[in-house]
């Protein structure tokens, strides 16, 4: 980040940027929204056809492109909506439990 | 200076408000027709269709969509203006808080109207009283001249860097928005000057220096200070509206008076009331006077902020007070204009029986009978008052 907030915490009203601004672009990257998921998608390469559907709908820009392939799921900012999972054509895309997913990925480990 | 060619006009309120709205040179105007403020959005459609200004005229679905779309445009840095009444504003309430909130100085004309049920096309201040919260100026027009003058004075304070907020500039259905009336229309080039141009400090577009607003102010995180914030600028928007209007007042020769008094000098018996009524009231008193009535009149042409300071100067001589609300507030003690003015006089240690009158709902006539009523009441005040026995809030102007 660019924009200077140090002691941001001490900010008293006429310090704080007029009509509740940010002043600075994609400060949303900081800011992880992926821990408020109870749902994660989950992709399945093999299934998947690069349509980006997906990529179209996402409301938090998870879905990740690269060279109008799909290459995977931000699950810092995913919020587990599921909206990915419902656009697909091709069921590329399943729903499951987070807490299922977490004990699989430690099981894994 | 530009010579300062004044053409005296027969218009109606609406007229007069297209007229400044015009000369202001907006960048943007969303907006959806609605009575009694369509005369507003017809005449500026048809100076755009003439060619006459080039603001992005963006005709709407609905008066939430205007509001947000005016929302859009002016973070985006655009002056910007809008036009709405009754239905159409109560339509667009919760996004008056967004507006204000932002700090965007947005400057929206409302013809006082009505809200159904039952419905009711005419003038009253249910609409814009209902609004009175939301953070927006609120600037009341007696008459088209004051409208027109309200609108422009609206832009530079609106705007003025001390304020940055929305201002709501109105006036009275029908009896202000469409009866013809004696006004100046002053020169283009003497209003381009006085209002100037809007140089937002940032912009919603500029990707150079990409900004968001309204950002998210959840549980201690400033949304306590953003609101104080708020308050400090209306605060600051009494001196700016002051300093505007004398500016205006040295151009137009009208001054600007947030509360304007008559008979005051010695009236015992007093009005306060706010909007084209004061014009009745003036009248009223004025016969009254004439027969060695001590009345008088005290109108409002601001509500938000409030002038509780200038009012209360205005009433410090006075017997029995009666104030006079065109709108209700169903189970209060009184109406707004009532619970501002007590307000203001009881913390300025003022002490003077205040009674509180409805009348005038769904544009009821305002009668010289009904008005000489209320200052006959009067008379009885100050013994009731000192029996602990003010009548509570009365209708006026209702079967009876
Ligand atoms: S919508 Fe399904 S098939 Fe299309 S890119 Fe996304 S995951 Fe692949
Ligand atoms: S679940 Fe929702 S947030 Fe997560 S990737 Fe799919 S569409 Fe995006």
């Amino acid at each position: 980040m660019s924009w200077d907030i140090s002691g941001y915490e001490k900010w008293t009203w006429d310090e704080i940027p007029l009509g509740a601004m940010t002043l600075e672009g994609g400060t949303g990257v900081e800011h992880k929204t992926g821990d408020w998921r109870v749902k994660r998608p989950v992709w399945d390469k093999e299934k998947c056809k690069n349509c980006l559907f997906c990529w179209v709908y996402c409301p938090d820009n998870c879905c990740e492109a690269k060279d109008e392939t799909m290459v995977g799921i931000d699950y810092e900012h995913c919020k587990g909506c599921g909206v990915c999972a419902q656009v697909c054509p091709f069921d590329a895309i399943h729903m499951m439990g987070e807490k299922d997913a977490r004990a699989e990925e430690e099981g894994e480990h | 200076m530009a010579e300062n060619n004044i053409k005296v006009m027969a218009a109606s309120g609406d007229q007069m408000v297209a007229e400044a709205f015009r000369q202001a040179n907006p960048d943007v105007l969303p907006v959806y027709p609605i009575t009694p403020q369509t005369i507003i959005v017809e005449e500026f459609d048809r100076f755009v269709a003439e060619g006459r200004i080039h603001t992005e005229f963006v005709p709407v679905e609905s008066e939430h969509s205007a509001m947000a779309a005016a929302i859009g445009a002016s973070a985006a840095g655009a002056r910007t203006i809008t036009a709405t009444a009754s239905q159409g504003l109560a339509y667009m309430w919760e996004e008056l808080y967004v507006a204000a909130g932002m700090r965007l100085p947005i400057v929206m004309a409302n013809a006082n109207r009505a809200l159904s049920a039952p419905i009711n096309i005419h003038g009253d201040h249910s609409d814009i009283m209902g609004c009175r919260d939301s953070g927006w100026i609120m600037l009341f027009a007696e008459n088209a001249q004051e409208a027109y003058d309200d609108t422009l004075i609206s832009f530079r304070v609106a705007e003025h860097p001390d304020v940055m907020l929305p201002v709501a500039t109105t006036l009275d259905g029908f009896i202000t928005s469409h009866a013809l009336d004696r006004a100046e229309l002053m020169d283009d080039e003497v209003v381009a000057k006085f209002v100037g141009e809007y140089k937002p400090e940032r912009s919603l577009l500029d990707t150079d220096d990409p900004v968001s607003y309204g950002m998210f102010a959840n549980l201690g995180n400033f949304y306590m200070e953003n609101k104080l914030a708020q308050r400090k600028a209306m605060d600051a928007s009494m001196k700016v509206l002051q300093e505007v209007g004398d500016e205006w007042e040295q151009i137009s020769g009208r001054p600007f008076e947030m509360v304007k008094t008559f008979g005051m000098e010695d009236a015992e018996r007093v009005i306060v009331v706010i909007g084209s009524s004061i014009g009745n009231a003036r009248h009223v008193a004025r016969i009254l006077r004439e027969r060695g009535e001590k009345v008088g009149v005290v109108g409002l042409r601001v509500f938000r902020p409030f002038p509780a300071e200038q009012l209360v100067n205005a009433l410090k001589g006075a017997k029995a007070v009666a104030i006079l609300d065109r709108t209700e507030s169903f189970g209060g003690e009184g109406g707004p204009l009532w619970a501002e003015t007590v307000a203001a006089l009881t913390k300025a240690g003022v002490d003077v029986p205040c009674r509180n009158y409805i009348y005038g709902l769904g544009g009821a006539d305002v009668t010289v009978e009904l008005l000489e009523g209320i200052y006959e009441d009067l008379k009885e005040l100050p013994a009731q008052a000192a029996k602990h026995e003010i009548p509570a809030v009365a209708y006026r102007g209702n079967r009876s």
